[in-house]
């Protein structure tokens, strides 16, 4: 089982090897990703983004049932099985990132791709993207968004602690900048993965 | 021959009515149904409320015991909401352990609770380290026809507003607690976070106050939870059809609108029982 999965290269972005840095130009964590990395499943993917619980599977479920073409695929059941390897922040972010590479990997046939961003405001308004462990918990609100590749559409949000009017609008622009990285990283990893093979 | 189109192709016969900005049931797109509300009906509960949005049917019953505090907080209470679908409600649910919409209906109040800080955790400690209140809040849908958080937020808003805790001292020769029945105080609410619920469909249409009919009909859902400050506790928007943000402001305004029409109704109910 270990020497059919290796034909696949392991993929890192080219923001350093630090897992602490933030890439120039965002302030998201560096990204690494893996595809094909169990042989038994149709696709898989591991994601490494920075360094409560049917809620949590709902939520991802339900994001993921919104893009996925299930009418292509009628009586068929797609388990999406997500194993937390670790959490430093932005767990349910990194899950949905994962869970749509994948899809990808899977050749499920979506209408979109999809990312998680998490923000955290913290008490004096200041908004973070992609938050540290450290940050969520000190902060006075959480957010994390959906949002698809086509148009940065809302797909789904959930969101902890209190905040305005004023400032959901801004995460969420923040959010649907931030989701830009994260869809040329994917890109990028994908173009990488096909051209060696 | 309507019947017979309706079900054949729901979802065309719904959009028929769309398309003239009004829906089945006569309501227009931002029109909530008949909300009632009944308070303290529950005598062997310390606070309840029955909260009916057209047929859906939420009663919310509060006890309190006594606990001792958590050891990372020894100040502060404990508050448990538990939402339960029961078969009665509608057919879609089994008797058993409770199925995931009730598991994520019970998750949802508890963000809410925690998240608005409606009441003080400290509020309810008696004695630090030793006695605080553990309030139990149970929720239970007498009849599902769509929008339950709406509902389930309501019924405990209520409750927990007409819950009277009575006054406990420690004994301090013996340390016991001595309840004094007959001195009764309400609970401190510091915010009234109302929720507003809403389906959407073809990603352009948002229906507030979604019947069980729309709700399985609609490609996605959305909740938000304002309190009386315009601040949002809650955003809960569980996968679904795709939203702009021009299209999650007017959701949040007309969150705004609904909760002054639910904190109108709320007073004037608490207003007619004060003469007791």
């Amino acid at each position: 089982m270990e020497g059919t999965t290796q034909t696949d290269a392991k993929i890192r972005t080219e923001y350093g090897t630090d897992s602490s840095s933030r890439g120039p130009g965002c302030s998201l964590r560096h990204f690494a990703c893996e595809q094909n990395l169990l042989s038994r499943p149709d696709g898989s993917a591991s994601f490494l983004q920075g360094v409560a619980e049917k809620s949590r599977e709902r939520l991802i479920r339900n994001t993921c049932e919104a893009v996925v073409l299930g009418a292509l695929h009628p009586r068929t059941s797609i388990t999406i099985v997500l194993q937390v390897i670790s959490d430093a922040g932005s767990l349910l972010a990194c899950c949905l990132n994962a869970a749509c590479m994948a899809l990808v990997d899977a050749g499920v046939p979506m209408q979109a791709l999809f990312c998680g961003v998490t923000c955290a405001l913290d008490t004096d308004g200041t908004l973070m993207l992609d938050p540290t462990a450290k940050q969520e918990k000190e902060a006075r609100a959480v957010l994390t968004f959906a949002l698809d590749s086509v148009e940065q559409k809302l797909l789904m949000s959930t969101t902890k602690g209190l905040f305005s009017d004023a400032e959901l609008q801004q995460c969420l622009a923040a959010a649907q900048a931030a989701s830009q990285h994260v869809f040329r990283f994917y890109r990028e990893s994908l173009q990488r993965r096909y051209s060696k093979s | 021959m309507a019947a017979g189109f309706k079900t054949v192709e729901p979802l065309e016969y719904y959009r028929r009515f769309l398309k003239e900005n009004c829906r089945p049931d006569g309501r227009e797109l931002g029109e909530f149904r008949a909300t009632t509300v009944n308070v303290g009906s529950i005598s062997t509960a310390d606070g309840s409320a029955l909260v009916k949005l057209g047929n859906t049917a939420v009663i919310c019953g509060v006890k309190a015991e006594f606990a001792t505090p958590p050891p990372d907080a020894p100040n502060k209470g404990y508050v448990v909401p538990n939402v339960d679908l029961p078969p009665l409600c509608s057919s879609r649910f089994r008797s058993g352990p409770p199925g995931e919409e009730a598991q994520v209906a019970s998750q949802f109040v508890a963000d809410v609770i925690e998240n608005s800080q409606m009441i003080r955790k400290e509020d309810l400690c008696i004695s630090p380290g030793k006695l605080a209140w553990v309030l139990y809040c149970d929720l239970i849908c007498l009849d599902c026809d769509g929008n339950i958080l709406d509902a389930c937020t309501f019924a405990l808003l209520a409750a927990l507003r007409n819950v009277q805790l009575p006054e406990v001292t420690i004994n301090e020769e013996t340390a016991l607690a001595e309840v004094n029945l007959k001195k009764k105080s309400h609970l401190n609410i510091r915010t009234h976070p109302v929720a507003t619920s809403f389906a959407v469909f073809d990603d352009t249409l948002l229906l507030v106050d979604p019947t069980g009919e729309e709700e399985r009909l609609a490609a996605g859902a959305l909740t938000v939870v304002m309190d009386e400050a315009g601040r949002l506790c809650c955003l809960h928007k569980p996968g679904g059809g795709g939203l702009t943000g021009a299209k999650l402001q007017d959701c949040v305004s007309r969150a705004v609108t609904r909760h002054r029409e639910v904190k109108k109704l709320m007073d004037e109910v608490f207003k007619s029982m004060k003469p007791k």
